[in-house]
């Protein structure tokens, strides 16, 4: 008998039925997750939590339908650039196919957790309209493409956050997944700084340096010194590169829609 | 090294004050900031002391702001106790990375100073942001300087410093991760995001200086099956820093 299974088929009749098993025994409920099968039940109950929350809170779907855009467009580019034949060099192959292992988990979730309010998958162009016709040939162009996906991608969970602090529950899956995009970012821009001969570019972000011209509105405002409503110039009487590296900036989601369009072939 | 007559008998002076108060203090109850032995924090911190080169410059006054403590700290609760918290942690990390670049591991690359030296200079960054801020909105709720314990890392060997900051840094994400829905003012969950995330990019440098051209920087044993990050919970966190920490640190109200 699987509890799961049986909530999700009273969810399509009634869909007040977590609310009531909630009301009736919200903590004998959700203590029946037990942490082994915490892991393969998350997403159904977590499925649940959201479906439940669509009353509530329908700028969460919002969020996770706009998270789901670029994860899928992650997704599709990693997997892309895996499986093309001479691209990435042997040495390279296992960040990459870390990488992408997580971006595939993140559409998993997402989808999961939206159900029937998951958007569906759109078609990409990755050459970005010609910017990037050899990123699938040219080695240096996808690990290019790559650190400036990820970026974006942090930058963008991160301008979320805000949106989601009425929702505990989605706002921490956000932060875990904030993080591992920048741990990407980092590594993809290590690799970069190798493999476009950049050796001033760091895993992190200095001042507003785009890592290459064509990515610049990926980086507007990172050289950002004002934090806190305070301007932090000279703080720990450290330089204004230091400082600007330590902090990561938010971007609006019509900023981050606006770099993301020209990868989008078709909604 | 040699001082005029007078330096050191200032110095004289001030450890001899310093030596009354730890004396007297030692009964007091509740009472947060006593004095610290400025030589054994000075040792703690690794760096090496003679008699007589504490050419401190004392002032008849109590304990300077900047003396760590001893003893135990509250964080606080609410939104305060979150930035407390994180204060805290980046104390830590700020005086890890001090230490680092002070005394280097045998065989530290050119391009591993660079990479340390600008973690360094991102985690004091962080502990004097935190300090300023603290010290503007909630004045008498900020905790003092802590008095860290880095006696059980080895810092002339590369395996045993990058292992330290693999922990610091996974434990920082972990900790932001833990707590970040926890904040109930917009503007400190933004600020918290906009650390959590090069805390996240220390964590994957480091763990690739620890193995190169490998999954690590964002390993399995760090991200798991639904490819999320860990958030993990003040206390346990707190257990798990408390090895290199002298100052005792609680936080059971931390976001409450």
């Amino acid at each position: 008998m699987n509890i799961f299974k049986i909530i999700d088929e009273l969810q399509k009749v009634d869909g007040d039925v977590v609310g009531r098993l909630e009301h009736a025994s919200r903590r004998h409920f959700m203590n029946r997750m037990g942490s082994k099968i915490a892991t393969i039940a998350a997403p159904m109950a977590f499925a649940t939590v959201v479906n439940k929350a669509y009353a509530q809170s329908a700028g969460a779907i919002d969020v996770l339908n706009f998270a789901l855009t670029l994860e899928y467009l992650e997704d599709e580019f990693y997997k892309a650039g895996n499986a093309a034949a001479n691209l990435i060099p042997a040495t390279d192959k296992a960040i990459f196919a870390q990488i992408g292992k997580h971006e595939t988990a993140h559409v998993a979730y997402l989808v999961k957790a939206l159900g029937t309010k998951a958007i569906a998958k759109p078609t990409f162009d990755f050459t970005y309209g010609g910017a990037f016709a050899d990123v699938f040939t040219n080695y240096k162009t996808f690990v290019a493409v790559s650190s400036a996906l990820e970026d974006t991608g942090v930058r963008a969970y991160k301008g979320q956050a805000g949106a989601l602090i009425a929702d505990p529950t989605i706002l921490k899956v956000a932060l875990q997944v904030h993080s591992v995009e920048a741990r990407h970012a980092a590594i993809a821009r290590r690799l970069f700084a190798v493999v476009n001969a950049s050796p001033t570019t760091k895993a992190w972000i200095t001042g507003k340096e785009p890592l290459i011209a064509a990515v610049a509105p990926i980086y507007a405002g990172e050289d950002n010194m004002t934090q806190g409503g305070v301007d932090i110039t000279g703080l720990a009487s450290k330089t204004n590169a230091a400082i600007s590296e330590a902090f990561d900036e938010p971007l609006t989601k019509e900023a981050v829609l606006a770099i993301a369009t020209p990868f989008i072939k078709k909604m | 090294m040699s001082f005029d007559g007078r330096k050191e008998n200032e110095t004289f002076i001030a450890m001899n004050k310093i030596k009354n108060s730890i004396n007297n203090s030692e009964k007091e109850e509740g009472k947060i900031s006593s004095p610290v032995d400025r030589r054994f924090f000075l040792r703690s911190a690794g760096l090496a002391v003679s008699a007589g080169a504490l050419a401190i410059a004392c002032k008849d006054d109590d304990v300077v702001p900047m003396d760590p403590v001893a003893g135990t700290v509250d964080l606080g609760s609410g939104d305060v106790g979150v930035l407390n918290y994180a204060y805290a942690l980046e104390q830590l990390e700020a005086a890890f990375y001090t230490q680092v670049i002070a005394t280097p591991y045998s065989g530290m690359t050119d391009a591993e100073k660079t990479i340390l030296t600008d973690i360094r200079d991102h985690e004091i960054i962080h502990r004097d942001f935190f300090k300023a801020a603290l010290t503007k909105a909630a004045p008498t709720a900020i905790i003092p300087a802590l008095q860290v314990n880095f006696s059980t890392i080895d810092f002339t060997k590369r395996d045993a410093v990058l292992g330290a900051a693999k922990l610091f840094e996974d434990t920082g994400v972990a900790a932001y991760n833990g707590a970040g829905n926890m904040i109930k003012d917009t503007g400190y969950l933004l600020l918290a995001g906009k650390i959590v995330s090069v805390e996240a990019r220390h964590a994957s440098v480091i763990r690739d200086l620890l193995n190169p051209k490998s999954a690590d920087f964002a390993g399995d044993n760090v991200v798991d099956a639904n490819g999320f990050d860990q958030a993990i919970d003040p206390a346990t966190i707190l257990a798990a820093v408390k090895p290199y920490l002298l100052t005792t640190v609680t936080g059971a109200n931390v976001g409450k």
